[in-house]
């Protein structure tokens, strides 16, 4: 049983007062305390960024790996051991500019990850520049003159790389948050939970005001398994569009239930003393 | 015409013919009928960045001695195109032979007199008893075995393992082709026949490996879990080995999408608890230079196995150098311990591939293996691997630690290592942090954490293995290097009493004894591939000491020994 003030550590926050970070650490935190995920059984991994400081107020054990590179690092943990929870933390800086390969890559493969997404469409710890969910036209450090890129979907690229499971949330609902995390990581597959959240120190455009008065929450009315439906879902955006909830949802075989050698133990556990004689004998 | 040293007693066969025409298994299969009759062997094969078509040649260097290198002569060629007849009639040495198809239309007019031409009709006798033209490759290996007085049961027995997945049919008509192939030589070559291949009296079974064989069944049998590996010339082999035997021996071969990703897969896997691995050439190094210090910085083992090949950017990629020394030792930002080993054959690929296991381990970081495109792609005999082996995992504990500190500090400066999942908390953060792995920008913990992970250097440098000197210990001239040239020079260094070789295997930490022996030596020779005489370099940087004769090439061939030998006799004469 995972008690709230077991996942203290001695490391107060560092993030701005209001920013997004907050909601989406708290959340994690909820659904952990619910779940039971401590460091017996979940292990967290992050990229760099704001985002990425969660580890040192989180205890359960982690890595904060590279710019763009946590989801090749939690690809590493889970086929070593996939009985361990493995909870990807990352940006859209790291995991859509820099780590945009690996993205791409661990959807397909469908990796049993839960991938959240701290999407505050701003690059936040190097001051204010543009990224790729920054709209088109937006002012940043590294745009003065508008933006003249046009903006990536992070849920559109998983749904079509081949991710199973694609969700949104929003940074100003904790509790619908919590649902999610936890819906991501119950699936058997890689699971994104893309995570709107504003920057109140560098974004002026996406606000809480913005995301509270252009979000929705899909109801039961909509089927998360047609495939061409979330795509179109996942393409909208603007003036009270923007659909909040599970978009998309497949059964498929994940990466690590499809290799037979870590079918009944995970590969920590699998004996390395080998007797290789036989294999020798190919060689002579 | 290249005159025959017969001191060197080294018989050199080569295959010749167009990619895609199986070159490289039918030179195997001669190579194993010469170990299994008891002799040493050395491959060396060259062929262009091509699937099919273009000029394919292996060499077999056949020895009742060790050999080691390739041989700039020829004793025996076997030509199925006449590109190899063309390109290789200036290797052959006086009373060399060439085996070629008579059925097929060949000029061999340029061939010297002083050669014994051969020419066997292969095309009829496989059709004769029914085989396909695939057979070819067994009937001109009948013919040989038969002209260089080998043992025709060695060859069936051959066959009958090779085509195993194939029936006994595919086996029966295999033997019958080379069978026909074998008597054809008794009844028309009667008076050509040698005893190269006779057996001989005491036969030890030896393996035949190249240098990535040799690095992925070390690595098995040092318990490796996961590799993740991205297909490069020249270690792309050693995917296809581990992945071949990964059901069976329980780990995981992992394709990445790029070798980024690579490293950063084989580091979760490592920080989890695998022995964990990676493997490429110079341009995948590269892109893994960013996870190389992540490694380092978190101190979670992983062994990189680097196989060189000319540079820069793409370069010469189906050939072989030695310039990415200085890559490997400065590759990344900072300063962490860095921990480089170089092999020189397959033998110290599979022996220093178990040693940077162990060293990933116990130093609780990266450590890089450096092989060479002829080391890589070089088949050797050498005595039969066994499985026993002891893996220490180092300080490492799988047990729930009260107030663990991951990163506490030690004189050694390794700490207790454990992992994920049993209940322990700490963090793998590649930002500077402290004992139980929270980041910090205090100036004492930066120090206090800089010095306990550089600490690790001074521990290793007082275990590190003597450097090996070959030869006499005194001698008017030293030969220092690295890598496949170590198969040359021990065979060029037999023609004189006088010259000895020290051969370096470790780069990183520098070796201590290199310096003692460099000072004692009356001269020096570098030998290198590469432009600027790399490990030169290296050595005067460590040790202070000049060398100022060079022995440098860098056009993607191996050094021959008879280079070598010239080189010798002009500085000895001064």
């Amino acid at each position: 049983m995972t008690k709230l003030e077991d996942l203290l550590t001695p490391c107060p926050p560092n993030w701005c007062p209001g920013c997004g970070d907050f909601a989406i650490w708290g959340a994690f935190k909820n659904a952990a305390v619910e779940m039971g995920w401590d460091n017996t059984n979940s292990v967290m991994v992050a990229g760099i960024g704001c985002h990425g400081h969660i580890i040192n107020f989180t205890k359960i054990t982690s890595v904060e790996g590279l710019h763009g590179r946590a989801i090749p690092v939690a690809t590493g943990i889970k086929s070593a051991n996939h009985r361990l929870n493995v909870f990807v933390f990352t940006g859209d800086g790291d995991s859509m500019a820099e780590g945009g390969n690996h993205f791409v890559h661990a959807c397909r493969r469908n990796h049993n990850l839960t991938v959240i997404l701290h999407d505050n469409a701003i690059y936040g710890l190097t001051v204010g520049q543009t990224s790729p969910t920054s709209p088109h036209g937006f002012k940043t450090k590294s745009t003065p003159d508008g933006n003249p890129d046009y903006p990536i979907s992070p849920m559109t690229l998983a749904i079509a790389s081949g991710a199973t499971f694609v969700a949104r949330g929003y940074a100003g609902d904790i509790v619908g948050l919590t649902d999610l995390i936890i819906k991501a990581n119950k699936h058997d597959g890689f699971a994104l939970v893309d995570i709107l959240q504003p920057c109140v120190t560098f974004n002026k455009e996406y606000t809480h005001p913005f995301f509270q008065e252009n979000t929705y929450k899909l109801d039961a009315s909509y089927d998360p398994t047609n495939k061409a439906e979330a795509i179109k879902k996942s393409l909208e955006w603007g003036p009270k569009k923007i659909a909040l909830g599970i978009l998309y949802q497949k059964k498929k075989p994940s990466y690590e239930s499809q290799i037979p050698q870590i079918k009944d133990k995970p590969l920590i556990e699998l004996p390395t003393k080998k007797d290789l004689s036989e294999l020798f004998k190919k060689y002579t | 015409m290249i005159n025959f040293n017969p001191q060197m007693e080294i018989f050199s066969l080569k295959i010749g013919g167009q990619a895609g025409q199986g070159i490289k298994s039918a030179g195997l299969m001669l190579a194993k009928v010469a170990t299994r009759s008891g002799y040493n062997i050395y491959t060396y094969t060259e062929y262009p960045s091509l699937i099919r078509g273009g000029h394919n040649i292996m060499q077999i260097c056949i020895s009742q001695e060790k050999v080691g290198a390739p041989q700039q002569y020829t004793n025996f060629l076997i030509a199925l195109n006449q590109e190899t007849i063309d390109k290789h009639i200036c290797e052959l040495i006086t009373r060399a032979s060439v085996l070629y198809d008579s059925t097929v239309e060949l000029d061999v007019s340029k061939i010297s007199k002083d050669v014994k031409l051969l020419p066997v009709p292969f095309q009829e006798l496989v059709n004769k008893i029914g085989g396909s033209k695939l057979m070819l490759n067994t009937a001109t290996q009948g013919a040989t075995v038969a002209l260089l007085g080998g043992d025709l049961q060695i060859l069936n027995d051959l066959i009958s393992q090779d085509y195993a997945t194939s029936g006994p049919e595919m086996i029966d008509l295999n033997q019958k082709v080379a069978k026909e192939a074998y008597d054809y030589i008794q009844d028309n070559f009667q008076d050509k026949i040698t005893n190269i291949l006779k057996p001989l009296a005491n036969i030890e079974t030896k393996m035949i490996v190249n240098g990535n064989e040799a690095i992925a069944l070390s690595a098995i049998t040092s318990g490796m879990q996961y590799a993740a590996i991205y297909p490069m010339t020249p270690t792309s082999n050693i995917l296809t080995v581990l992945s071949e035997n990964q059901q069976k021996y329980g780990f995981i071969y992992k394709q990445p999408e790029d070798e980024i990703a690579a490293i950063n897969m084989a580091i979760g896997a490592s920080f989890a608890g695998c022995r964990s691995m990676v493997a490429t050439s110079g341009g995948g190094f590269c892109l893994m230079s960013e996870g190389y210090g992540l490694a380092a910085n978190i101190e979670t083992p992983l062994v990189i196995i680097e196989g060189m090949r000319p540079g820069p950017a793409t370069g010469v990629p189906t050939w072989s150098d030695q310039g990415d020394l200085h890559l490997v030792l400065h590759a990344h930002q900072g300063d962490f311990p860095r921990i480089v080993l170089a092999a020189g054959d397959s033998q110290e690929s599979y022996d220093l591939t178990k040693q940077c296991f162990d060293l990933a381990d116990k130093y609780q970081s990266p450590v890089i293996l450096l092989v060479d495109k002829n080391i890589c792609e070089g088949d050797q005999s050498i005595p039969m691997m066994t499985s026993e082996n002891s893996i220490n995992r180092g300080k490492f504990s799988t047990e729930m630690i009260p107030n663990y500190q991951r990163f506490a500090p030690s004189p050694d400066g390794i700490s207790l290592r454990s992992i994920p999942g049993v209940g322990n908390f700490f963090i793998g953060n590649s930002d500077e942090h402290d004992p139980f792995g929270y980041s910090t920008e205090n100036g004492d913990v930066r120090n206090s954490s800089m010095e306990k992970r550089m600490s690790k250097i001074k521990t290793l440098e007082n275990e590190l293995p003597k450097q090996q000197l070959f030869g006499p210990n005194v001698a008017d001239l030293t030969i220092v290097s690295w890598g496949s040239n170590k198969g040359a020079i021990l065979q060029a260094i037999k023609s004189f009493d006088d010259v000895n070789y020290l051969h370096i295997t470790h780069m990183s930490p520098f070796p201590q004894d290199v310096k003692t022996i460099l000072e004692n030596a009356k001269n020096i020779l570098d030998i290198e591939c590469n432009f600027t005489g790399q490990l030169a370099e290296l050595i005067r940087e460590k040790t202070g000491i000049e060398i100022k004769n060079k022995l440098l090439k860098y056009d993607g061939r191996p050094i021959y020994p008879e280079e070598i030998i010239k080189k010798i006799n002009s500085l000895i004469k001064i």
